[in-house]
């Protein structure tokens, strides 16, 4: 029972910060609202999508992806907020609680991920207002259950790395080593049929690529992997990054 | 009873061994102080005995349970307030407090009367729902030791509580630090190196220098330990040799003209070292304060360890990486 008050408690710290710092949440949706309206309209004007994407605009197409990107960049960083707890002694009084890392863990995990939620849902709205994405509930069930996947692995590997970083500059080294290569090649901004092969391997072993392809899908209706693949590894990829970043607070010296 | 007992409780980082055979008893409903200069293992020994990090050898028992195996059982015994701030600045002081509470167990029902009790003992009722950024330094401490009592523990850890406040603030804390003595019999253990903060506050204090126990008594008790009081006399070409034959003159120091002694019963013995010394121009006796303790048991150089041992070891850990 305490363990549950625990993981509510750490819940409830990330969830009210989150709202009191409007401009997290402003700024976390004006990248991904620069990559559709400019990005999208301006590579958009001057490409003609093929195969099965034919007839769709090039906003629409990278939609799914530029939720991932959002769910990759806000996300990841979650895990800085970690190393500014231990630059003071919040994380201590945090850690001489008597709750299993574990518990704090998760609690960290579902604070990162309802932040997330509510980011993908703004996007969701304006994507059905103004960006022609029809939605119906099988889609948005479908979407939320994608999303929530990525949520879960990415603010696990952000915690898994704030957990073992102490200084911000180094945070920022790492992550953008991570960040960049996970998103341009998981083909948010491009289909990966035609591919060359060596730019399709690497495409094909980043799993955001699934999620990217399971949204496509579930969204667009338009797909390369199939939507049992994508959600086989994009479970084992939650999975694995659950267990790292567990074990990354199991060790955690303060 | 003890309700806090080590022995040989040592603790090595890389390079330094910042706790060396540390073996101590506190009793239940004492205040107890750890003093020591900068690096001295204070925080350390404090970290350890709140399961924060680990004995390298030596065991500590805590309410009984030991620090090392029983770690979860320790947690609940005991509350802690931290040297830095260890509240979140975009929350409420009673939000704090309520995170605190949950994560500490405290039983549902009685969450809200305990946070208005604890908030009432240090005087934050009414600003308890302002959010802590705009709190001060002194209020800020006030709500964590508030916070540190929300679930009752047995033992209180107190780490530096007033460093960095001003006089006024201080001793306003410090009449907070009594009341939890006395009305919520709490146990407290206080590191700090201000010595007046010590003598005001303390039961028993333990010197530590170098991770070791160099004196260990209660204040009064370590000043008449010195043997007498301070006599210091401005006198040209002090005849030393002849005062030192005196048998109620103790740690006599030569300095810039200027002699200081201790000396039993000073009133009584002045005139005679006045014969003795030579030509005296000025005199000062007074009784000795925990500050004469303290220089006389750990020495008078500066230390150039710069900040408290916190920091240090952050220093140590990101060496680690």
């Amino acid at each position: 029972m305490s363990e549950l008050n625990g993981l509510y408690a750490l819940w409830y710290r990330e969830f009210k910060v989150f709202l009191r710092e409007r401009s997290r949440i402003v700024s976390s949706l004006v990248q991904p609202l620069m990559w559709l309206v400019i990005f999208g309209t301006g590579l958009g004007a001057s490409i003609e999508l093929g195969g099965a994407a034919s007839g769709l605009d090039y906003q629409q197409f990278i939609f799914p992806g530029i939720l991932c990107m959002t769910v990759l960049f806000g996300s990841l960083f979650f895990g800085l907020y970690i190393i500014m707890d231990k630059r003071v002694d919040f994380l201590k009084e945090v850690l001489v609680a008597p709750l299993t890392r574990t518990t704090i863990f998760f609690g960290k995990v579902l604070g990162g991920g309802t932040d997330g939620i509510v980011q993908i849902t703004m996007l969701v709205i304006l994507g059905a207002a103004f960006f022609g994405i029809h939605f119906t509930l099988y889609s948005i069930v479908m979407t939320y259950v994608i999303i929530s996947l990525l949520l879960v692995s990415i603010t696990s590997l952000g915690l898994a790395i704030g957990a073992v970083m102490s200084s911000p500059e180094g945070f920022g080294l790492i992550s953008s080593f991570v960040i960049f290569p996970l998103f341009f090649l998981s083909g948010a901004l491009f289909p990966v049929s035609n591919l060359p092969s060596w730019l399709y391997v690497f495409v094909s072993l980043n799993p955001v690529s699934y999620a990217v392809d399971a949204l496509r899908t579930v969204i667009l209706g338009i797909g390369s992997f199939g939507l049992g693949t994508d959600l086989l590894v994009l479970v084992g990829f939650a999975i694995i990054m659950v267990l790292i970043g567990t074990e990354a607070f199991k060790r955690m010296q303060i | 009873m003890a309700l806090i007992e080590t022995h040989n409780l040592t603790k090595r980082f890389e390079k330094l061994t910042a706790v060396r055979k540390l073996n101590l008893k506190i009793n239940e409903g004492e205040i107890f102080g750890l003093l020591g200069p900068n690096g001295a293992g204070k925080t350390t020994t404090l970290s350890m005995l709140a399961t924060l990090i680990p004995p390298t050898d030596g065991w500590a028992k805590v309410n009984g349970f030991d620090v090392a195996k029983q770690a979860s059982q320790v947690r609940h015994s005991i509350g802690f307030v931290f040297q830095d701030p260890s509240s979140d600045d975009l929350l409420t002081g009673r939000e704090n407090l309520y995170l605190h509470a949950l994560m500490y167990g405290v039983d549902m029902r009685d969450i809200n009367k305990k946070m208005d009790e604890v908030l009432k003992l240090v005087d934050l009722t009414e600003r308890q729902h302002e959010r802590m950024k705009k709190y001060s330094g002194g209020m800020r401490r006030r709500l964590e030791l508030a916070r540190g009592l929300l679930h009752e523990p047995k033992i209180l850890f107190l780490d530096e509580p007033t460093l960095g406040l001003d006089p006024q603030t201080r001793e306003h804390l410090w009449k907070y630090i009594k009341k939890l003595s006395t009305e919520k019999k709490v146990t407290i253990i206080i590191t700090t190196h201000y010595m007046e903060e010590a003598d005001m506050l303390c039961d028993r204090v333990a010197i530590i220098d170098h991770g070791k126990v160099v004196a260990l008594d209660t204040p009064s008790d370590l000043k008449k330990r010195l043997g007498g009081d301070v006599v210091n006399l401005k006198v040209r070409n002090p005849n030393v040799v002849a005062v030192r034959k005196l048998r109620y003159v103790k740690n006599i120091k030569v300095a810039d003209g200027f002699v200081t002694l201790t000396v039993n019963d000073a009133g009584r013995h002045l005139q005679e070292i006045f014969k003795k010394i030579g030509n005296v121009e000025s005199v000062e006796s007074r009784s000795p304060t925990l500050n004469d303790v303290f220089l006389h048991y750990t020495g008078s150089e500066i230390r150039e360890s710069g900040e408290e041992g916190g920091h240090f070891e952050r220093m140590m850990h990101s060496g680690n990486r």
